[in-house]
């Protein structure tokens, strides 16, 4: 194996892994400073004791996040240093103002919330947690600014052999960012519903605090509906986008080899990889141009062609990228989406018919269907990133280039099973922790934690 | 006039010196965690540790973020630095990584559970979480100052190995062992007891070898570095003034006025910060095999247009990541006692 394949393996593993804490952390940040701000304002001591509960499992995941996100800050450089040098110009000014803007303020006001319980009032407690919710979502912005110059570079010039940035502005308000910004959020926000849906319904089948989980349900179900409605809306303008911009990436997710007008979508396509051919294909007329264009017709170019243009544009050159993956990872993350619409939709109306307790069997629905959103999370990024091969930045720089020159594959090598195995170890430990306070009925934990906190043996048991 | 490309620089320098002086003495309280938690009973043993990392637990990961700012920054002012310097030291910054990793995730995980078998598996992390990178970084600090084989195209040629010569290893363990020293003080300044008395005596005794070592690598640094040739800089007065305020520090350890003692350990890591710094400058990594390949502030950096975007910003937004991180500090000033109630 060689320098590029493993570099390639490891930024996979390891960015695919960092996004598995990410979009809880988006989403879960924001429902538990709602919980908290209810509390405030209301007095109601429930949700202080939510905010809490919600609040452990919040803080599990958030470790896991931040330690992940360290290799990616460093790892542009370690493995794609001449990828650094090329873009540094532009990519290092987001990632540097999201450690400003966004890192800072969260780390440092989770560390406020965790410890300030008692030292702060109530309304700067919640405020803190605000604070974080800010920060995470914030660093998403940048990180995506600086995604988004990948897929769609704006705002800069070629010049002395790198891309030099021209246009600030043009980066920040990249229309890649728009759309892929708010589909990611919306993402995290459903992430976090279906988390606290899953398990509070665990609770709810077992009749543990009713309500305590009952409200916690009742708030998920609501951002989980909003949050899956939007997701779908913004997921649609941003397929039409990459109809535009990287029509080669839509041709693969659709797998459609040959140009077509109107465009027909593909229900279910069998292909042969080495040939690169379609073997077998059940598809939807029109419905690709309806989706592309909204309207009934317009051409959607196929692989065959795009092919063409790239080669003669940017020399000869493979430049499909791995259709099946992309392929299949578009239908994984659509298929997930929509089970999870019809599965949010139904517990707006369990929740607003007051049927939670009365229907065991879709609630237990809901603890397996926790693991969706992550399915189509993973499935989105595979789908958006090898979709962008054999590009970095594209059109601009090819995978190949920008590897750093200096490594061996036995470096790489162990940097790659190191950080596979150090990962695997900690998933299993963070599930391990997720599960064991998920399963806790917060009435215990909260008596052996509040009541006798100013005596020693708490310092011990907690 | 100072130049965007030297502001960048000084910039730099004040995020390392932020990250070394702040995370410095949470490393030292990670390193000091099995040794000044000694007890007879276990379970004393137990609520030492959680008091030590209480100390840091409200501040640890934003003073972590210093690094990943320095990081950024680096990227974004002057990307052939962090292209060099990244790939170049390789293995080194994998083993930072781990280390950094395990630790972080430590001090979440370690109290979730009560089994004592979990909780000697996560101490040990933040033990080794924190020896390791204080090692480490002092070892690539001592390799940037005293220079590395960079070749024609600013490419680090070099292998792992290379960067452990005498002079770098001396480097790493001074980090260490300041760094044990500083939060040794600060542990003494945050707590009281059996654990601050236990503290103190920790601060005593690693005082001495911390002097030495600091001495050993002030001298060292006159013959492997170009410190004496460097025209423009004078970097003596700065590395005296941090000799002399480990000295005061030894008096304010004895004095047991534990807020002056963490100032002066605090005065001498940010001395010898800006020390480094001013033996680069105007470089940013030194070739070892000619002069000329040395990557320097004008041809590693960003475009002029990217450095003055990120200096308005940086201009606005570090003065209110100064003035809330002092506010965290503020919140947290009291010193634990054995009747706080310890979260989590």
């Amino acid at each position: 194996m060689d320098v590029i394949l493993l570099s390639r393996l490891q930024f996979a593993i390891t960015t695919v892994y960092h996004f598995f804490f990410v979009p809880l952390t988006l989403g879960l940040s924001v429902l538990v400073a709602l919980m908290e701000s209810i509390y405030v304002s209301t007095g109601q001591e429930v949700y202080k004791r939510m905010a809490k509960f919600w609040g452990k499992l919040f803080v599990i995941n958030f470790a896991m996040g931040v330690v992940t996100g360290i290799v990616q800050e460093f790892q542009f450089g370690m493995n794609w240093s001449e990828y650094s040098r090329f873009v540094g110009d532009i990519f290092g000014a987001p990632l540097a103002i999201e450690a400003l803007l966004a890192f800072f303020l969260e780390s440092t006001f989770l560390g406020v919330w965790i410890f300030g319980w008692e030292k702060l009032s109530k309304r700067a407690h919640a405020t803190a947690i605000w604070l974080v919710a800010i920060g995470s979502n914030v660093s998403a912005l940048w990180i995506l600014i600086a995604n988004s110059f990948m897929q769609q570079p704006v705002g800069y010039a070629l010049s002395g052999g790198r891309a030099e940035m021209t246009d600030f502005f043009a980066l920040v308000l990249n229309p890649n960012v728009w759309v892929q910004f708010p589909h990611v959020v919306m993402g995290g926000f459903v992430t976090a519903a279906f988390f606290v849906m899953g398990i509070s319904a665990y609770h709810l089948v077992r009749k543990n605090e009713v309500d305590f989980f009952k409200r916690s349900f009742q708030m998920a179900a609501i951002m989980g509906a909003i949050g899956i409605i939007m997701v779908g809306l913004i997921g649609h303008s941003q397929a039409q986008h990459i109809v535009e911009v990287q029509p080669m990436k839509m041709a693969a997710a659709e797998a459609l080899w040959n140009t077509e007008d109107p465009a027909s979508f593909s229900l279910l396509t069998i292909g042969d990889l080495t040939q690169r051919r379609e073997v077998f294909s059940i598809r939807l007329p029109r419905l690709l141009s309806l989706l592309a264009y909204n309207q009934l017709a317009g051409e959607v170019k196929g692989i065959y062609d795009l092919q063409n243009m790239y080669a003669a544009e940017y020399g000869p050159g493979d430049y499909i990228p791995p259709v099946a993956v992309i392929y299949w990872s578009f239908r994984i993350m659509v298929g997930a989406g929509v089970v999870l619409g019809l599965l949010a939709l139904y517990a707006l109306f369990m929740v607003m018919g007051d049927m939670l307790m009365v229907r065991p069997r879709a609630l237990r629905l809901y603890s397996w269907a926790l693991a969706l959103p992550y399915l189509a999370n993973t499935a989105g990024w595979m789908m958006t990133e090898m979709g962008r091969v054999p590009w970095v930045v594209y059109g601009l720089m090819k995978i190949e280039d920008a590897v750093s020159t200096t490594l061996s594959p036995a470096q790489v090598l162990i940097t790659l099973l190191g950080f596979t195995l150090i990962y695997g170890a900690l998933m299993v430990a963070d599930v391990y922790l997720l599960m064991k306070f998920a399963r806790k009925v917060p009435s215990e934990e909260m008596t052996a934690s509040t009541d006798d906190e100013e005596s020693l043996p708490s310092l011990i048991s907690t | 006039m100072l130049d965007l490309n030297t502001l960048w620089f000084v910039l730099i320098a004040v995020l390392y010196s932020g990250f070394f002086v702040l995370e410095g003495f949470d490393f030292g309280v990670g390193i000091l965690l099995p040794f000044i938690s000694r007890a007879q009973e276990p379970q004393e043993v137990d609520r030492r540790r959680r008091m030590m990392i209480n100390t840091i637990g409200p501040h640890w990961d934003g003073n972590e973020v210093w690094l990943l700012t320095a990081g950024g920054a680096t990227f974004a002012a002057f990307p052939h630095w962090y292209a060099t310097l990244f790939s170049g030291f390789y293995l080194a910054l994998f083993l930072l990584l781990l280390a950094l990793i395990v630790r972080g995730v430590a001090f979440e995980f370690r109290s979730k559970d009560a089994n004592p078998k979990w909780r000697r598996l996560w101490d040990g992390a933040i033990f080794i979480g924190s020896a390791l990178p204080a090692l480490l970084l002092g070892v690539a600090f001592g390799n940037l100052v005293r220079g590395v084989p960079i070749d024609a195209e600013m490419n680090y040629v070099g292998g792992f190995f290379n960067l452990l010569n005498p002079y770098a290893l001396l480097a790493g363990v001074t980090a260490l062992v300041t760094f044990a020293l500083h939060g040794a003080i600060f542990i003494s300044l945050k707590t009281e007891g059996d654990l601050k008395v236990a503290a103190s005596k920790a601060a005593q005794r690693l005082w001495l070898p911390t002097v030495i070592l600091l001495l050993g690598l002030l001298t060292f640094t006159y013959f492997e570095t170009d410190i004496l040739a460097r025209l423009g800089v004078n970097p003596g007065i700065v590395p005296l003034s941090g000799m002399a305020a480990i000295l005061l520090a030894g008096y304010f350890i004895r004095r047991q006025r534990e807020g002056w003692a963490f100032l002066m350990t605090a005065l001498t890591i940010l001395m010898t910060i800006a020390t480094v710094f001013m033996i680069l400058y105007p470089r940013v990594m030194i070739s070892s095999l000619d002069a000329s390949f040395s990557l320097t502030i004008y041809n590693a950096s960003s475009s002029p247009y990217t450095l003055r975007v990120m200096s308005i910003i940086a201009l606005t937004f570090v003065p209110v990541v100064l003035a809330y991180q002092a506010w965290s500090y503020w919140v947290f000033r009291k010193r634990l006692t054995v009747t706080s109630a310890l979260e989590y």
